[in-house]
């Protein structure tokens, strides 16, 4: 049985799924983070899909590596922002972050 | 089954494993832990795309600054004993999971693409190179635009996590 674009699509759509649920249904704040970041590889592990079995050409992967760049930045900020209200709120907890829920 | 199905396999599996380690171990710095071994077998199946360079960039990136910036994290905010709860909508976002793991699977099993596998996979390093750095159709200014966000990205945080004076 060969491999082909079936399967990594599939396990991207797998990967994605976990990553949604738990972004959506956790409430530790790096948790959440972390979560995001499983979804952005599995929509990484697409583009590369769709580089090596055609319809995207190279482009692929220069799309994956611009997705990696802006992962790298939204790590870092969405850090900053647990870090401050850590600081502020002593917790990460992110049902305890209600201030301006209606 | 040949070598590349072999080397799937074996990576999928610790991908499905690890990522379902990561939302489900109530233990906030072992999730961190399988967040990076998950990060490996991405990279792992970078390579086996042919993507050598993004795999490279995968380890360097993702294993080696995302994975410790967020163990760091986990670490600096003593928060770990309260464990990795889930909140009350876990049931309507497994349900909503559910759909959407169905809807998208039937779609793409349901969809003939243009599948070229015969081709074995050659190392897409310069190709990459060459088609960034291209001056007619690259993708210089993106790229400028990308160097100049991480820059803001960098001062951004500093604003936010400085001490106050």
């Amino acid at each position: 049985m060969s491999i082909g674009l079936e399967q990594y699509l599939l396990l991207s759509a797998v990967l994605f799924t976990i990553g949604l649920v738990g972004a959506l249904s956790k409430r530790n704040a790096i948790i959440v983070l972390m979560c995001i970041e499983i979804m952005l590889n599995a929509v990484n592990l697409t583009l590369v899909a769709f580089y090596r079995y055609g319809g995207l050409d190279i482009t692929g992967m220069v799309f994956a590596l611009f997705v990696m760049l802006v992962a790298a930045a939204e790590v870092a900020l969405g850090l900053a922002i647990v870090f401050s209200l850590y600081r502020s709120r002593e917790t990460v907890d992110l049902a305890e972050m209600d201030l301006m829920k209606w | 089954m040949d070598l590349q199905a072999v080397a799937f396999y074996v990576l999928a599996a610790m991908l499905v494993v690890s990522a379902l380690a990561v939302v489900l171990i109530p233990n906030v710095f072992r999730a961190g832990l399988f967040l990076v071994l998950a990060f490996f077998a991405v990279a792992g199946l970078f390579t086996t795309l042919g993507a050598d360079f993004l795999g490279a960039v995968q380890v360097l990136v993702y294993v080696g600054a995302i994975g410790v910036l967020l163990l760091l994290a986990i670490m600096l905010t003593r928060d770990v004993h309260h464990g990795s709860p889930g909140n009350r909508l876990w049931l309507p976002a497994s349900v909503l999971g559910a759909l959407l793991l169905g809807g998208v699977s039937w779609s793409l099993l349901n969809t003939t693409w243009a599948d070229k596998a015969a081709e074995m996979p050659v190392p897409a390093t310069a190709a990459l190179g060459t088609s960034v750095f291209d001056l007619q159709n690259g993708f210089i200014l993106p790229l400028e635009i990308g160097a100049l966000a991480l820059l803001a990205v960098v001062i951004g945080a500093i604003v936010l996590v400085g001490e106050k004076k």
